[in-house]
């Protein structure tokens, strides 16, 4: 998993994996909660670009990063989504409360 | 025409994406819709990494898939031999977990029942769980 260098913007961006399951979501919540307890994070942008296959583990990662950075009164942004994704976040009414931006025409660059 | 698979694994969380792509490829010949494929993966993710945390709480046991392709309905049956679900009523109730520490979204029977037709879950308390799912797959034209 892909994370950016130590911040100077409190933004942590995180390159999702290209299926974000169980297995991968578990070494992001690692490398996240790592960086949100040791820097001053006030954003996480989680980058789909790569990411084609999201389940129910995935959201789980995700609602659990967002509610840990609200606590601290930062805030969370998807972005790149692609369509299998999107259909995936729509459902489980993640993009209720996480801003979702979708990649144009269903494919990243 | 008629074809089974069956396909045994350790229930550890890298073999998540190897049932996923187990079963797409045993559905390839039913020529599916790229949303269906994505469909049945979920399903088959869910099922799985269900067994894994749920069923055997973790620990290294033996998941097996059974696959069957009748006309053009895809059956599945996904099977630990683990702790078993003492509600099943309960466990499939949308954002229900029985391990809310794990940072489970409690969605996985949902995402199963949108994407799959028909899901029944059986399951003994000290025996384990198998879940069937079954999907119609329309024949995409491309």
């Amino acid at each position: 998993m892909e994370t950016t260098r130590k911040t100077t913007d409190h933004i942590l961006r995180i390159r999702v994996p290209g299926e974000l399951d169980h297995h991968s979501a578990k070494a992001i919540c690692r490398e996240a909660d790592r960086r949100i307890q040791t820097e001053d994070i006030r954003e996480i942008i989680f980058d789909f670009a790569d990411t084609t296959f999201c389940d129910s583990s995935g959201i789980g990662m995700l609602m659990g990063r967002y509610k840990m950075i609200r606590a601290l009164g930062g805030k969370v942004r998807a972005v790149q989504v692609q369509a299998q994704v999107a259909r995936i976040l729509t459902l489980s009414g993640v993009t209720k409360i996480i801003p979702v931006e979708e990649v144009e025409g269903g494919r990243s660059k | 025409m008629k074809n089974t698979m069956k396909v045994e694994f350790d229930s550890i969380s890298d073999n998540e994406a190897f049932a996923r792509v187990t079963v797409a490829a045993f559905m390839s010949r039913m020529n599916p819709s790229i949303e269906e494929v994505a469909d049945v993966k979920t399903a088959v993710s869910e099922a799985v990494t269900n067994a894994i945390i749920h069923g055997y709480e973790g620990e290294v046991h033996t998941i097996t898939i059974f696959g069957q392709i009748e006309e053009e309905v895809l059956e599945l049956r996904i099977t630990d031999r683990g702790v078993g679900i003492p509600d099943i009523e309960k466990a499939m109730e949308p954002l229900y977990t029985s391990r809310p520490e794990l940072e489970r979204s409690g969605m996985g029977f949902l995402f199963m029942e949108a994407f799959m037709d028909e899901v029944q879950v059986q399951s003994s308390p000290g025996e384990g769980t198998t879940v069937l799912m079954k999907k119609k797959i329309r024949k995409s034209e491309e």
